[in-house]
């Protein structure tokens, strides 16, 4: 397969570490502060943005990987990676469809994803793939308007530096944890977003729509700020399988609401989840957290986890200001050699808080999951309440699935709700489904979509149809 | 239609059927009656292909075809169809759903088309007022939330979109008041036609004042003791099975 002797062709060279000098484009293996300066440079960052990322980089440096996840893999070697890399050139690219493993082909068409984008997907080197000069165009016109602004990371830290300065960081501190240090220290991209006071932001935002989203960072940050009364929903991902040479993925994004302000942040994740054997898939270490800001604000987490070899994840909120509201509806789906150790944490802090956590772990072939839950009412969240409903459906009798909730409650007027269940897909289910002449796959298919209904209904219309899809297509084959 | 010759079903290693002979002509109406215990819902669930049944020794011919041989879901979409004793729920499938999927992968069998939507829509409608349910089951989830009536009326509502060859009903009158109870039995009626044969499991005579039978077994002891018309459930429900296990025995 094409790809994946592209991918093997990349790891050798990286063994081997091959030596290029400052002025090109690709730095050696490894970390330092000069590579750091490198990317700060390239980025034509202000000092200030240099100093910080130096900051986070030495407080990394005494840091050590987190290691109570329900997750198994080998020691990552951090002066392995590479930390900057220039998109590829179009000529290592592949030159046409023809070039590209025809299993990506296949589950691009189950898909249903349109020709034209599928080259774009799977790396092709083709002039204007997308037709989406003229869509990012009436785009962006139509964001002016309103006066959203919407660009990358660095863009907003040259054009923006002081709304940046204001509030990166300020949710996920560069110390919070290991991956979150690693990646302020050298994080390359990613989506930046203001909605002013009042602004409700005229469409739903995509990562997928934005100029030069193609190569998607390794570390990439986000920061979202919505203003008194704004209101924007914001979509990552795809649901086309998304192939990387890169192995370890550490993002940060941050949310900051104030008064009245909402953000609907969904996403669907599906990362390459390596082979039958796990090998090769991505290592996805993310830190997610919202910061209810201010009074009244709401802050909501949807997500579709499917891919990735090794998911380690938990969108949070901070409800800091009073009547403030945090949602988290999360399915996760592992298959094969998978593993998913996933969840939220929900931060009471101001007064009558509310927050909902609905998590549908679903676990088929030799895959391991986890939902880790943290509920914590502060001693001045009077009247603060959280529902918690976690489920687990296991396919198959190799896989497992585990719940860790922990609560931490330091007021007495809270109320904090929390339902689990765990059960084996039901052979009943299956049975009568199959005795109404329905065959087995799509039998399976319709309860587990069943299973997931709570949780899909909070995702825009267009996501969630094509969350169905990708859950079907990620459970091939995982029955009989 | 149906030939089932000398079958021999056992659970965990635990003889149940012990040599059953049952056939059932299109056209007819067959019960099966027996004491608690006697293997009648074993027979429609080996019929139907249920895991955790092990045929050591038989056959079952369905117009001709070796049902021992065939899936379950091929075993439904030729026409043999069960209706459960206690139909299980599905959350967050939609009832109308299901049934789309299940007439479509009938259809898909003979070599026909999906159903149009409209066409699907009006068959339903039609179905369901029929069966005296209101159109908002459609719209919820598989038996969730359902009534123990409901959910026997959700299953001969799924016979009538279906429309099988053999329609096997697992005490389908267990949990039924008296008007529910009149309610399925003129679906199960509506069923009646001379290329269809309905086998009913039941334990009490009451059904059958309400579906009249061609033919009444008796299963004893993983047998049919006895085989008679309607009178002979009539004479069940005066004298009990004593009697019937008595004659067998001697």
């Amino acid at each position: 397969m094409a790809s994946e002797e592209m991918e093997q062709l990349v790891r050798r060279e990286y063994k081997q570490g091959f030596v290029t000098d400052i002025e090109s484009d690709t730095v050696p293996p490894g970390l330092d502060e000069s590579v750091i300066a490198f990317i700060s440079q390239k980025k034509e960052e202000p000092q200030w943005m240099l100093e910080w990322r130096l900051e986070a980089y030495r407080r990394w440096l005494d840091m050590t990987p987190p290691s109570w996840a329900h997750l198994d893999y080998p020691p990552i070697d951090y002066q392995a990676i590479s930390y900057y890399s220039a998109p590829k050139k179009p000529e290592d690219r592949p030159q046409s469809l023809d070039e590209v493993d025809p299993k990506l082909l296949e589950t691009y068409e189950k898909l249903g994803i349109p020709l034209h984008e599928r080259a774009a997907l799977a790396g092709v080197a083709v002039d204007a793939v997308f037709d989406s000069v003229s869509v990012t165009t009436t785009f962006k016109e139509k964001l002016h308007e309103a006066g959203v602004i919407f660009c990358s990371i660095s863009e907003a830290i040259r054009e923006y530096p002081e709304l940046v300065r204001q509030y990166l960081g300020t949710v996920v501190p560069q110390s919070d944890n290991f991956f979150a240090a690693l990646n302020s220290a050298v994080f390359t991209d990613g989506s930046f977003v203001y909605v002013p006071e009042g602004v409700t932001c005229p469409m739903e935002l995509s990562t997928y729509f934005r100029i030069n989203a193609a190569n998607t960072g390794q570390f990439e940050r986000t920061l979202i700020i919505c203003d008194k009364q704004a209101q924007v929903s914001y979509l990552e991902g795809c649901t086309a399988p998304q192939r990387d040479e890169n192995q370890l993925h550490a993002a940060v994004v941050e949310l900051v609401a104030l008064e009245d302000a909402y953000i609907k942040y969904s996403t669907v994740q599906n990362w390459y989840p390596g082979d039958e054997d796990g090998k090769g898939g991505i290592y996805n270490f993310v830190t997610k957290r919202g910061d209810c800001r201010g009074d009244r604000s709401r802050i909501s987490w949807t997500q579709v986890e499917t891919g990735s070899a090794i998911t380690w994840k938990y969108p949070s909120c901070v409800l800091r200001g009073k009547e403030s509201i945090g949602e988290f509806y999360s399915v996760a789906v592992t298959n094969g050699r998978q593993q998913a150790d996933t969840g939220t944490k929900m931060i009471h802090i101001g007064e009558n808080t509310r927050s909902t956590i609905i998590s549908k772990g679903i676990a088929a072939g030799r895959s391991d999951q986890a939902y880790r839950g943290l509920v914590k009412i502060g001693s001045r969240a009077k009247g603060a309440r959280n529902y918690t409903q976690c489920d687990s459906l296991l396919i198959g009798d190799q896989c497992g699935a585990h719940t860790f909730p922990y609560q931490e409650i330091g007021n007495s007027t809270a109320t904090v709700e929390h339902e689990a269940t765990t059960s084996k897909i039901a052979d009943d289910q299956l049975f009568y489904c199959r005795a109404r002449g329905i065959d087995e796959e799509d039998a399976v298919s319709m309860i587990v979509n069943g299973f997931c209904k709570d949780v899909f209904q909070e995702l825009p219309m267009e996501f969630a149809v094509e969350a169905e899809a990708l859950l079907n297509v990620t459970l091939e084959g995982s029955v009989g | 239609m149906l030939e089932v010759k000398d079958l021999h079903v056992t659970v965990e290693d635990k003889a149940i059927l012990k040599g059953l002979n049952l056939t059932v002509n299109a056209g007819e109406v067959h019960a099966i009656m027996g004491p608690n215990g006697a293997g009648k819902s074993t027979l429609s669930a080996v019929i139907a292909g249920k895991d955790g049944y092990e045929v050591t020794q038989g056959t079952i011919l369905f117009e001709g075809q070796d049902v021992l041989e065939m899936e379950i879901e091929e075993r439904a979409r030729a026409g043999l169809l069960l209706g459960f004793q206690y139909p299980i729920e599905i959350p967050g499938v939609k009832n109308i759903y299901l049934l789309k999927a299940a007439l479509n992968a009938a259809r898909a069998a003979r070599g026909e088309g999906e159903i149009p939507a409209p066409e699907f829509m009006k068959l339903v409608r039609e179905k369901s007022a029929q069966m005296k349910m209101d159109t908002s089951f459609l719209q919820r989830a598989v038996n969730e939330g359902f009534s123990g009536g409901e959910k026997k009326r959700n299953e001969i509502l799924q016979m009538l979109v279906l429309q099988p060859k053999l329609a096997m009903l697992d005490e389908i009158d267990s949990g039924l008041d008296i008007d529910a109870m009149k309610v399925v039995a003129e679906g199960v009626n509506s069923l009646r036609s001379a290329d269809r044969a309905i086998l009913m499991v039941t334990h009490y005579q009451r059904l059958l004042n309400h579906i009249e039978p061609d033919r009444v077994h008796v299963l004893v002891d993983g047998r049919i003791a006895k085989s008679g018309d309607k009178d002979l459930a009539l004479e069940l429900e005066a004298r009990g099975y004593d009697w019937v296990l008595e004659e067998s025995v001697a």
